[in-house]
């Protein structure tokens, strides 16, 4: 039995149960459009002003809505004994974690970013920036969903279990959150973005080689 | 051939149980009783390389199963006590993941025939949350239908299910110990199997 066929075929049920759960779905998107909405109606149309908070106010509300889909990743399988089995399985955990993590950027990650264009234009941003807006969250979104992986297995049957995950992952949060917007700011001011951007790449590549083991020895240990 | 040498099992601070030793050879039941809470289900994760035990250890042929890892679960089916379904998907739908994530995926036909053998005929395409529990049961219990696995870890494998249903499964177990298979279950029930086939671990509460 190879490997491959076990790993696409966990991708496929976790969107297929993502597909019949739409609701979920569209509510952490909701918020994404919402939260970042809210903004301009509170700081006042002042088009500089939007300008210079566009990229803060986008990458805070993407950070916040990635943090509302977390709970989802792990809680579900494991009050249902799904995640036992996962241990069980043949292949290799930190692959099933790889697996869900992918789905969990797939369902509420990748919806920021095709999202983000059009919010950047409510902020009155340039087609420069908003492409780089575009990209750093492209980069930047998967490293939430990696190191968040960590934090939902740290979490997992812990009560108030989603409060202690924002405490935990947010903070963590905070380069990705810097450069991601400093990328953007960078761009605006007529410097170059190439580092903001190298930086939040360099994070994904870390990040997407060691969380996965994290989150697989935190499981175990939740699953003990 | 599965084996546990002066197994110890303690949760939260309380021992369990302490210097349990038993093999379990190939066409052989073992029915683990005790009282509630007498670690049975506890037992049952240790063998499955869930939980590490307190003291003590578990070989598989002679190895200790911490070393083997994915090659041991690939030789056990463990049905825990709960059913490891999900509401939102199929019957079918369910089956079939959860054959794909034990490494042995099943065509749709396949599985259809498992699902025929459970009395879930017909309700294959139903949604989970509209069965009944004893039909969600059926969905979970119909993996042993398709399972190659030699060792079958069952957790109260009879809960919720109907008197027919509880024969079905206890003359599929019978199958399985008659080819060369093993099971280790709990159950409160007298479990219908011959006698000479069954061996008996009884957990102190």
């Amino acid at each position: 039995m190879n490997g491959q066929s076990i790993w696409l075929s966990l991708l496929r049920r976790d969107l297929l149960l993502a597909a019949r759960r739409s609701a979920d779905v569209a509510s952490v998107i909701f918020f994404f459009v919402i939260a970042a909405s809210l903004f301009p109606l509170g700081v006042g149309a002042e088009p500089a002003m939007l300008r210079a908070v566009a990229p803060g106010v986008l990458w805070v509300a993407a950070l916040l809505s990635t943090m509302l889909s977390l709970g989802r990743l792990f809680a579900a399988d494991h009050l249902d004994g799904t995640l036992e089995q996962m241990l069980l399985s043949p292949q290799p955990l930190i692959m099933t974690i790889i697996a869900k993590t992918l789905a969990h950027w797939l369902i509420s990650g990748l919806p920021l970013v095709v999202l983000a264009p059009v919010l950047g234009l409510q902020f009155d941003l340039s087609g420069r920036e908003i492409l780089v807006l575009t990209v750093s969250l492209l980069l930047g979104t998967p490293v939430l969903s990696l190191i968040g992986s960590i934090g939902a297995a740290l979490t997992l049957g812990v009560r108030g279990g989603g409060v202690l995950v924002a405490l935990l992952v947010l903070p963590l949060y905070i380069p990705v959150l810097i450069f991601g917007a400093g990328a953007v700011t960078a761009s605006a001011a007529g410097l170059g973005a190439q580092a903001g951007l190298s930086l939040v790449g360099a994070m994904l590549a870390v990040s997407a080689v060691f969380a996965p083991y994290a989150a697989a020895a935190a499981l175990r240990i939740a699953l003990e | 051939m599965l084996a546990a040498h002066d197994l110890a099992c303690e949760r939260g601070g309380r021992a369990l149980f302490r210097n349990l030793n038993f093999t379990l050879e190939r066409g052989v039941l073992l029915h683990i009783k005790g009282a509630n809470g007498s670690g049975k289900t506890s037992l049952l994760r240790m063998l499955c390389g869930l939980t590490p035990p307190a003291s003590g250890r578990i070989t598989w042929d002679d190895e200790d199963i911490r070393g083997l890892r994915e090659n041991y679960a690939a030789q056990i089916t463990y049905i825990g006590h709960h059913p490891a379904v999900k509401d939102e998907l199929s019957a079918l739908e369910n089956l079939r993941v959860a054959q794909a994530l034990a490494g042995q995926p099943v065509t749709v036909a396949q599985a259809q025939a498992a699902l025929a053998a459970v009395g879930l005929q017909g309700r294959a395409n139903l949604p989970l949350r509209v069965l009944s529990q004893g039909q969600r049961r059926r969905v979970a219990l119909a993996r042993l239908w398709l399972s190659h696995a030699v060792l079958w870890i069952l957790d109260e494998p009879f809960n919720a299910l109907d008197v027919e249903a509880a024969a079905l499964l206890e003359r599929h177990i019978e199958t399985h110990l008659g080819a060369g298979g093993m099971v280790v279950l709990t159950t409160h029930q007298q479990p219908g199997i011959a006698s000479q086939r069954m061996h008996i671990v009884q957990l102190a509460a």
